[in-house]
């Protein structure tokens, strides 16, 4: 772009005294990466797009429904089924196309996030549940990249800036100092059954854009080492401030290998009431009680199952029997993890929220392997 | 001696906006005595910050003490 064009693209924020020319160079040079182009994710991307920040990628697997209208609002009822990453980056296109914008249809997940968070100088947290959230927050500290923070519930939203040195003596802080945890999954609401105030990703969106744009071009105080929450209600703001802890650093993996090993999915069990889990966490189940496990494959199968006691239900047969399922706690298993995923996704829908459902990853094969490991 | 409390997100429809507390000498006896009066409070994850520092252990509290409850939010 020619220098007169885009002076006069930015000519307003350009005349800050603060910002300058300089800012604007900066905001060209800067490349963010926005993790869900949802509620958060949409005032985000539009401020930043406008601000002229030189590359912003955008990942989001989701599609468009109808029910995001209310406050997902770059898109529009012909959206509807489409890609949000890509509709996104279409739109935004239109809005500045001057600068570079790379849509990830994708899910991120433990393969995909460090080499692409890897990619871009600040990441933007504008995801809907906590195992993402933790992963993300983990994936920042180990690659030691600034993360703006916003999260909402109902009519409150809470902003931080995470992994940001302010000042020599301050020791970074991130999410885990707060929560070192995640939630289980009955111990929150999430944003479908709480329900959220259209108008509220927008107020908080567009401080997290704000925040960006202070990280980059250095102008302002960022909410380092501090938590923002804003009540849309009374409009009341209250700033907490954070330290790092030392007991932190423990709980997030300690490099690349540990970060592959983590059960992200588990460690929220998030709300969405069939996942799948691993050997470990089936033996912890297991002791707990009150589990059902069901085997879906086909009576003359191999290897049998015999160290654990189970309920045999071929996966054709799992509607018309799931009355013989009466735990609280069901896994599923069969002899690689496909079927019984299938399977929890039936017995999910059968059950709906009375009972938690889960599937063995890598089926029994994989079980008896790591139990002849152990 | 009087501590404030101030609750935020889902917790407020468990005990309210505000409460206080008297005669208490730290944040782990507070949260006994609130989960005592408020039982689903002890069902909830939450983070206490006292006078706007968030603490995650046993601190003294003070006359005036102003303590805030934060559950985590996962909505975007």
């Amino acid at each position: 772009m020619s220098n007169s064009n885009l002076y006069e693209r930015y000519q307003r924020q350009i005349i800050l005294s603060e910002f300058g020319e300089e800012g604007q160079q900066k905001l060209l040079k800067a490349k963010v990466l926005v993790i869900g182009a949802g509620g958060l994710g949409c005032p985000v991307l539009q401020y930043l797009t406008a601000a002229g920040i030189g590359t912003i990628g955008i990942v989001d697997d989701d599609v468009v429904a109808l029910n995001n209208l209310h406050r997902q609002v770059l898109y529009s009822v012909n959206d509807i089924g489409l890609s949000k990453a890509e509709r996104a980056a279409q739109i935004l296109k239109q809005l500045n196309p001057e600068i570079k914008i790379i849509p990830y249809n994708e899910r991120l997940g433990n393969q995909n996030a460090l080499m692409l968070l890897d990619e871009f100088h600040i990441i933007i947290d504008g995801t809907d549940n906590f195992s993402t959230r933790y992963m993300i927050n983990d994936a920042s500290v180990l690659l030691n990249k600034p993360l703006v923070y916003g999260a909402i519930s109902q009519f409150e939203g809470q902003v931080s800036v995470f992994n940001f040195q302010q000042s020599e003596n301050d020791e970074a802080a991130n999410y885990r100092d707060i929560f070192p945890n995640p939630p289980k999954e009955d111990e929150v609401l999430n944003c479908a059954e709480a329900g959220v105030l259209g108008v509220l990703p927008g107020i908080i969106g567009t401080m997290m854009a704000n925040e960006t744009i202070k990280l980059i071009t250095g102008i302002g105080e960022p909410l380092a080492n501090q938590l923002l929450t804003y009540n849309a209600l009374n409009n009341q703001v209250y700033q907490l401030n954070l330290s790092a802890r030392k007991e932190t650093r423990s709980l997030i993996p300690k490099d690349e290998a540990a970060f592959l090993q983590m059960d992200y999915a588990w460690l929220c069990a998030s709300s969405v009431s069939q996942s799948e889990i691993d050997a470990d966490t089936f033996n912890s189940l297991m002791e707990k009680g009150n589990v059902d496990v069901i085997d879906v494959r086909e009576p003359h199968e191999m290897p049998l199952a015999t160290e654990f006691s189970n309920i045999k239900i071929p996966l054709a047969q799992l509607t018309d029997n799931a009355g013989m399922i009466k735990s609280d706690t069901v896994i599923t298993f069969c002899q690689t993890g496909k079927r019984s995923l299938q399977a929890a996704k039936i017995l999910s829908g059968i059950f709906g929220d009375k009972k938690k459902v889960y599937s063995l990853r890598g089926g029994i094969v994989e079980w008896k392997k790591q139990k002849q490991a152990v | 001696m009087q501590v404030n409390i101030i609750l935020f997100g889902q917790l407020t429809e468990i005990a309210g906006n505000a409460v206080s507390v008297d005669n208490v000498a730290d944040t782990d006896s507070l949260v006994r005595i609130l989960h005592k009066r408020y039982p689903a409070l002890a069902d909830t994850k939450y983070v206490i910050a006292v006078n706007k520092q968030v603490v995650n252990r046993n601190i003294p509290l003070n006359n005036n003490s102003t303590v805030a409850l934060l559950p985590p939010f996962s909505g975007g």
